[in-house]
């Protein structure tokens, strides 16, 4: 397992949540190296969807700490992260339905732009308008990268399942996040889809030097494209270091295969590395 | 028909427009509470009374001038729009939306009793502030009361489409009505869009308040006009601000029309006939949609 990183950009710090007896989480700890794909795993149940809703600010832990580039932000709201550079993406899409491809990318400037009437009025300067127009050349260079210009105009609600996933990264890249977390990115897309979307998370990677924090399920994409993978299990971090440190881990063969099954796990996990 | 008076149906088609246009007036305020936070407001029509008499507070009671009294009333209504979202409505956030449909229903009963409380039960009048020279459009005459209040309602719709359409809250709260925890993630502060919209909502019926009140009378039953204007908004379509503006003059032509060639009781009558053939038509109202629209 690696030491911990000299400046993580994301630190979860011992995080506790519970709803009512429940506990989903419980003093999970781990780190997000900047520049990194790091991917959290776990069975169903495990807690990993409650983890990214408390790293983006919809569920307040009961105890433990969340920092970004060093400051605190575990009690910060939602809207006041996203301004600091934590985007994300929905397990079950969030779009603005209704609303074109282009209006939703749209939005993802919104948390950059001054509020208030008087603003508006006071700030219409010529400095503003060449900041729109930044971000307009933002927005077109998301939409060449993720290939998405011949649906530009299209209601998102008519697009197919793979694209509107693809529409939702790229409203979060508009955000231009430093941390982009994508809950299960891939789920439910056949092998060509998931094959173009990690080829996508790679490349923002490269291209935009956004760090990658995602939650997934296909195993062969997480080994492939991961640098650090964290395990959860019951809401807590049963193993976590580089994938294939992971993959060894009996602990972690156990959460996912109750006891001795190993041969098949290994077969599984094989095949996924041969396949991808 | 020989003989028919043309020019009363035109005098009588004028003012169903004119009250049409106040009911276009609550509608937007009742959609755009709904649009944005998906709570069926049944206290639209306590809301634009609280309006109404806080009008009557600061002009009759406390003497002020009658513009200095309208902004009164509305700076009030708005102040009473954002306690009403931050005590009755925020803490519901979450629940069934039966639930918090009740809570506007214990709402408008709340409102009434204060205004029975402080100002009794009997009617009261406003002072009057519109022309009162007969208007007239062609040879048809219209009331002025009825002629001006429509103006100032068309010109309030107006002046509210404008703001939201152009000014960034305007996107924002398009962006909430669609899909709140994307909205959230994404920078939008939804609780402050949440009362935002309940203070603007409650600003525009507290000037359609102003109007109803001054045309006709000042009394805890106006509430009443809730009921209508709750028609107009079934048949626009819960969701849609232009259903909202036609439904409103669809309602008060028909309400007008019955009123006058078959008698007032039948106006109630004709009001839901046209709701249940509306809905029979279009379940969804005349400009309603499963998909949220663009305001």
């Amino acid at each position: 397992m690696p030491g911990p990183t000299a400046n993580p950009i994301l630190e979860i710090d011992g995080v506790t949540l519970a709803f009512g007896g429940v506990t989903a989480l419980n003093g999970v700890s781990f780190e997000v190296a900047p520049g990194t794909i790091t991917s959290v795993i776990g069975p169903n149940g495990a807690g990993k969807t409650s983890l990214f809703n408390t790293i983006s600010g919809f569920y307040h832990p009961g105890a433990g700490h969340i920092r970004f580039r060093g400051d605190e932000i575990t009690r910060l709201a939602a809207p006041l992260r996203a301004k600091l550079g934590l985007a994300r993406t929905f397990q079950n899409i969030a779009l603005f339905r209704g609303m074109t491809v282009l209006d939703n990318i749209k939005l993802g400037r919104h948390c950059h732009l001054h509020s208030g009437v008087l603003d508006a009025l006071l700030y219409y300067g010529r400095a503003r308008r060449e900041e729109m127009r930044l971000r307009a050349d933002i927005e077109e260079r998301i939409i060449d990268f993720l290939e998405i210009d011949h649906i530009r105009n299209a209601p998102v609600a008519a697009l197919s399942y793979g694209l509107q996933k693809r529409v939702e990264m790229a409203r979060a890249l508009a955000m231009q996040p430093q941390v982009l977390m994508l809950d299960e990115p891939v789920a439910g897309m056949n092998r060509e889809e998931t094959e173009d979307m990690a080829r996508f998370i790679l490349d923002v990677r490269e291209e935009w030097g956004v760090t990658i924090l995602m939650v997934e399920h296909d195993m062969g994409m997480v080994m492939d494209i991961s640098d650090h993978v964290v395990v959860l299990n019951f809401g807590e971090v049963i193993a976590e270091g580089a994938p294939a440190d992971v993959q060894a881990d009996p602990e972690v063969i156990r959460a996912y295969l109750g006891s001795g099954n190993v041969a098949e796990l290994r077969h599984r996990l094989r095949q996924a590395r041969e396949a991808a | 028909m020989i003989g028919f008076d043309w020019l009363m149906l035109a005098e009588v088609s004028f003012a169903g427009l004119g009250s049409g246009g106040l009911y276009a007036l609550a509608g937007l305020a009742f959609v755009l509470i709904y649009k944005a936070t998906r709570v069926v407001n049944l206290a639209i029509g306590e809301m634009l009374m609280m309006g109404a008499y806080f009008f009557f507070a600061a002009t009759s009671s406390m003497g002020w001038p009658i513009w200095i009294g309208i902004i009164a009333a509305v700076i009030g209504s708005g102040i009473l729009g954002a306690v009403i979202e931050r005590l009755l409505i925020r803490p519901m956030l979450g629940e069934a939306p039966i639930s918090v449909f009740m809570i506007t229903v214990g709402l408008s009963s709340i409102l009434v009793g204060t205004v029975e409380l402080i100002w009794g039960a009997d009617q009261l009048r406003l002072p009057d502030f519109m022309p009162s020279d007969t208007v007239l459009i062609g040879e048809a005459m219209v009331s002025p009361k009825i002629f001006y209040g429509f103006l100032a309602a068309v010109a309030l719709i107006a002046c509210v489409l404008l703001v939201f359409r152009f000014w960034r809250g305007g996107v924002a709260l398009r962006a909430t009505a669609s899909d709140q925890a994307a909205a959230y993630s994404m920078g939008i502060d939804v609780p402050r869009v949440f009362s935002l919209t309940w203070v603007v909502a409650a600003m525009v019926a507290a000037i359609g308040g102003i109007i109803v009140g001054s045309i006709s009378s000042l009394s805890p039953t106006m509430g009443v006009f809730g009921l209508s204007v709750l028609v107009v908004v079934i048949v626009g379509g819960l969701d849609s601000v232009p259903g909202a503006l036609v439904g409103g003059l669809l309602v008060g032509l028909v309400e007008s029309w019955t009123g006058t060639y078959f008698g007032g009781e039948f106006k109630l009558l004709a009001t839901f006939s046209l709701l249940v053939l509306i809905l029979m038509v279009r379940p969804y109202g005349l400009f309603g949609t499963h998909e949220i629209e663009r305001l």
